[in-house]
């Protein structure tokens, strides 16, 4: 079985759009809700695209902005200007 | 005695309200934006006679089915227009800043200067109208996201008409005095009145759609791309680096306010056949008129050239209405 990744991130308006822009852009993942929070799951790999972020936003969103709004990920992260991967290597 | 400290996970019964949940879902939170904007008017009272007429769809020969399908992409309400305003209004006040502290105005050529002076600075009445045109569609208009984003737009025509007068400050050394000749060329020159004459036939158009295509789209698809492309180019011989520093903001800001006037004509256009050919009509009409205006202005700018930037100016806007799918691109030709 393919490992999990996970990302837990706030529920704030930034949140809620890369929650969005995630759960579209990785058929597999599966949100669950918190209190105040909201915890991703994902086997294997999953993939934030500041593309479908800054859209859903409605302005350029850097994907390092990303650390204004996660509480906590687990797996490896490779990051560049178009996406915010977290992996397991 | 053992205690288990248990999370107890409370599911709200509701994430927002009803009318937005009407729209998107009862399970969907919703975003601030669609909060603030979506079916805020009243769409039953304040209607007609004998009560107060105060939203009327009939006030524009514009026919919706649903008022709001214009969704402002930058999806713009007080907090996030504010935080976004005060990001330009900074890199403006940045690039004057600099350009004062360092007197880069000293190293332009005079009469470059006073070129700049005669073309930038009566542009400050302009703005004002369209801050009231802006006011006007906010009042008359029908549905909250395009009124509620009317009324951003004219905050931010006052603005620019306030950082065009920051400008004038600096080009008459602290004084107003060229903010005082600009008033009398604004009123007297020959090479202004047309562009007058047009703000104040625009100041009395009733239709606010009309005003929408009239201002937003027309006359500022010729101003805009004017001052920061070609003129801005005329100033480069005079080395004139300082002002093109400190009108990069009128880019910045033309830009993004284009990617909401875009998404409304495109809305419109989409919506029937009808709505489409009113645009048009529109379009033509206020086209004549805001080429007639700014030709004087070129000629004053480029001289020889300005006919020339003129037409490619209008050429690039004609497009962008085709592409928007609110022209005919055989129109084109014609």
């Amino acid at each position: 079985m393919t490992k999990p990744v996970s990302i837990t991130l706030q529920n704030t308006q930034d949140g809620f759009a890369i929650v969005e822009a995630i759960l579209a852009d990785n058929p597999e993942a599966k949100s669950n809700p918190f209190p105040a929070m909201t915890k991703i799951d994902c086997p294997g790999r999953l993939e934030i695209r500041a593309d479908s972020v800054s859209e859903r936003l409605g302005r350029d969103w850097d994907p390092q902005e990303i650390h204004l709004s996660v509480i906590s990920l687990s797996g490896s992260v490779d990051e560049d200007d178009g996406v915010f991967a977290i992996f397991w290597r | 005695m053992n205690i288990d400290l248990k999370a107890e996970a409370i599911t709200p019964r509701r994430h927002t309200f009803s009318h937005i949940a009407r729209r998107f879902g009862v399970d969907k939170p919703a975003s601030r934006y669609e909060e603030a904007t979506y079916d805020v008017q009243p769409m039953v009272n304040f209607h007609y006679s004998p009560q107060f007429e105060l939203y009327d769809p009939r006030r524009t020969r514009i026919v919706m089915n649903d008022w709001y399908v214009f969704r402002d992409p930058r999806q713009f309400y007080y907090a996030s227009y504010n935080i976004s305003r005060a990001a330009m209004q900074q890199s403006f006040d940045d690039a004057v800043n600099f350009v004062e502290k360092r007197d880069l105005i000293a190293s332009v050529a005079p009469e470059g200067r006073d070129l700049f002076a005669a073309w930038l600075l009566p542009l400050r009445h302009v703005e004002w109208a369209a801050n009231m045109n802006c006011q006007l569609i906010a009042d008359w208009g029908y549905g909250t996201q395009i009124t509620s984003a009317a009324a951003f737009c004219g905050a931010d025509r006052l603005g620019i008409a306030q950082v065009i007068s920051r400008i004038g400050l600096l080009l008459g050394q602290g004084t107003e005095s060229a903010l005082k000749e600009a008033k009398t060329q604004w009123l007297e020159a020959d090479v202004w009145q047309p562009m007058r004459r047009l703000a104040e036939d625009q100041l009395v158009v009733h239709d606010w759609f009309e005003l929408y295509v009239a201002q937003l789209i027309v006359l500022d698809g010729y101003i805009y791309p004017l001052a920061t492309g070609a003129f801005d180019r005329a100033g480069a011989a005079h080395n004139g680096a300082a002002f093109s520093m400190m009108t990069s903001f009128l880019g910045d800001w033309y830009a993004d306010n284009s990617r909401w006037t875009d998404a409304v004509i495109k809305a419109a256009a989409a919506e029937s056949e009808a709505n489409r050919i009113v645009l048009g009509e529109w379009f033509e009409r206020w086209s004549v008129r805001a080429e007639e205006a700014v030709r004087p202005i070129a000629a004053m700018v480029l001289g020889a050239e300005g006919d020339a930037a003129v037409d490619a100016v209008g050429a690039r806007l004609r497009e962008r209405m085709v592409g928007l799918n609110a022209l005919e691109a055989r129109e084109m030709a014609a």
